[in-house]
């Protein structure tokens, strides 16, 4: 069953991921990006992993895609048919391939999937996914978080003084 | 799989479905005499009398409105964008409802000798250990983002300024609110050390348990949740995007039938939900004296009348005062409740 429900989600998330490159409406294709986060949180679920899944949904879905809509909305963006040159569809694919066969190098090839981590499922459902995270986030990886942090205070500090003419 | 226990499956489905449609009867019912209900206090509240003509004291009122809704004409724009236009209102209406598959409206009830908690998205094992999302406040708040989409497209797929206009305004609110309600809950966190809300329940047991008395930081950061919430949810003094005298009704103002009812429902949901939250984060959930399935219920409707009290008492703020009162007010008094609820933690443990 679990196996039936991924596919359904894949293929959705496949469909919507073309729509968002096939659509001429750049809303509709906001849209669909937006579908595909939610696929991807639905995957990241399964994966047991619920956490990443409602910050996926609140950062990605409730957050960075509403200031796109908003843009596209604001600035009245029309539909952009004909815009589309044969180069540029040429190179979309060719990277995409490309980026196909690095991902199945990697997972076949690769030492990436004999190596196994500390954290399995009974260790997520007795201790918790969150807990997981904010424990090893403060412990093994406290420097990149802390320098994370202060990249976000520069970037608020960045927006506020570009957009306060008048300080 | 394990999930199942030693409960047979068909059981299992069983006691889903039938929980999943008890909250969903329970919302819609809810929301259909929620209608009736603020038009006939505000009615009280202002000296009429309110709907009294569709069946014994106009209790038949909500049916009465849901059929001529449901016979008018439907009207689309001709310059409307039709995809984003007719998905606007299911957008509203939907993470609206959602929400009430974590929030837990009872106590765990035994039938057959299996333990059933009353949550949707909750089940119990062998052992009797309940297990619920482990998530269950950020996946509130992650549905309470998602309703602002539904304002978005509406407010632009129906071509109209004033739709644009209100769209704007809601979402403006909805994400500048959202920021300190988010933060208030923090508050919640830290004393529960959980974000299920099975967990955090089951801290909030015995009248002075409930969080909201815990700490007198717990306290502002409830008034202020519940406050922001009501920001959240457009309803009044907020209701700015609806402000019929400069907006005609905003986002919904090209929307009739059915589409118009939705947004209607939206609303409504949103304010049984949000009320509901506030119940289960800091008003004890279902613990009280009564059975537990009607201390929950009559939480929530108490709150609901303070919503209804509220839109009969304050006149709407202006667009200035609320982003002033959103930003410069409740985001600092949080953060500054944050810090607060730390200190008073580490000191009185």
């Amino acid at each position: 069953m679990e196996t039936l429900f991924f596919l359904i989600v894949a293929a959705i998330a496949v469909i919507c991921s073309l729509m968002v490159v096939t659509n001429k409406n750049p809303i509709n294709s906001a849209l669909s990006l937006i579908m595909t986060f939610f696929c991807l949180a639905t995957l990241y679920v399964m994966l047991e992993a619920p956490f990443m899944a409602a910050i996926q949904v609140i950062v990605y879905a409730g957050a960075i895609m509403v200031l796109i809509v908003f843009v596209i909305m604001l600035l009245n963006i029309k539909s952009e048919a004909g815009r589309r040159t044969s180069h540029a569809l040429f190179m979309g694919i060719s990277v995409g391939l490309l980026l196909l066969v690095q991902t199945w190098y990697l997972l076949v090839k690769s030492s990436l999937s004999s190596v196994r981590g500390t954290v399995d499922s009974a260790m997520i459902s007795k201790v918790g996914h969150t807990e997981l995270i904010g424990k090893s986030l403060f412990t093994d990886f406290l420097l990149p978080f802390e320098i994370t942090s202060i990249l976000l205070l520069v970037a608020i500090v960045g927006a506020v003084v570009l957009s306060k003419k008048k300080l | 799989m394990d999930i199942f226990g030693d409960i047979p499956w068909y059981i299992y489905f069983a006691a889903m479905i039938l929980k999943v449609l008890v909250a969903f009867v329970f919302v819609l019912l809810t929301v259909a005499y929620a209608t009736y209900a603020e038009r006939k206090l505000i009615g009280f509240m202002q000296v009429r009398i309110g709907p009294n003509r569709t069946g014994p004291i106009g209790l038949l009122q909500p049916i009465a409105d849901g059929i001529k809704l449901f016979f008018k004409e439907e009207i689309i724009p001709a310059q409307a964008s039709k995809f984003a236009f007719v998905l606007a209102p299911l957008v509203a209406l939907v993470p609206a409802f959602i929400s009430f598959a974590v929030i837990p409206f009872g106590d765990s009830i035994q039938i057959a000798g299996y333990k059933f908690p009353l949550q949707i998205a909750a089940y119990a094992d062998k052992a009797g250990t309940v297990y619920d999302l482990n998530i269950g406040v950020l996946y509130i708040l992650a549905m309470a983002s998602l309703g602002v989409y539904g304002i978005v497209l509406a407010g632009w797929s129906s071509n109209s300024k004033y739709s644009l206009l209100g769209g704007l305004r809601a979402s403006a609110q909805m994400i500048s609110y959202e920021l300190a309600a988010g933060l208030a809950i923090v508050c919640v966190f830290m004393v529960s050390q959980s974000l299920s809300l099975q967990a955090i329940v089951a801290d909030q047991s015995g009248l002075f348990g409930w969080y909201i008395f815990r700490n007198p930081f717990l306290f502002v950061a409830g008034i202020i949740f519940f406050i922001c919430s009501l920001a959240e949810i457009n309803r009044t003094p907020f209701d700015l995007p609806e402000a019929e005298t400069e907006l005609v009704s905003g986002f919904c103002t090209e929307y009739s039938s059915m589409k118009y009812a939705m947004f209607f429902m939206a609303e409504y949901a949103n304010m049984v939900t949000v009320c509901a939250v506030m119940t289960t984060l800091f008003l004890g959930g279902w613990h009280g004296p009564l059975p537990s399935v009607l201390n929950f219920i009559a939480k929530v409707y108490v709150l609901m009348f303070v919503c209804m009290w509220i839109r009969a008492t304050y006149p709407r703020y202006r667009y200035d005062q609320l982003m002033k009162l959103g930003w410069k007010v409740f985001l600092p008094i949080t953060l500054f409740l944050i810090m607060g609820n730390a200190i008073w933690m580490t000191l009185f443990k």
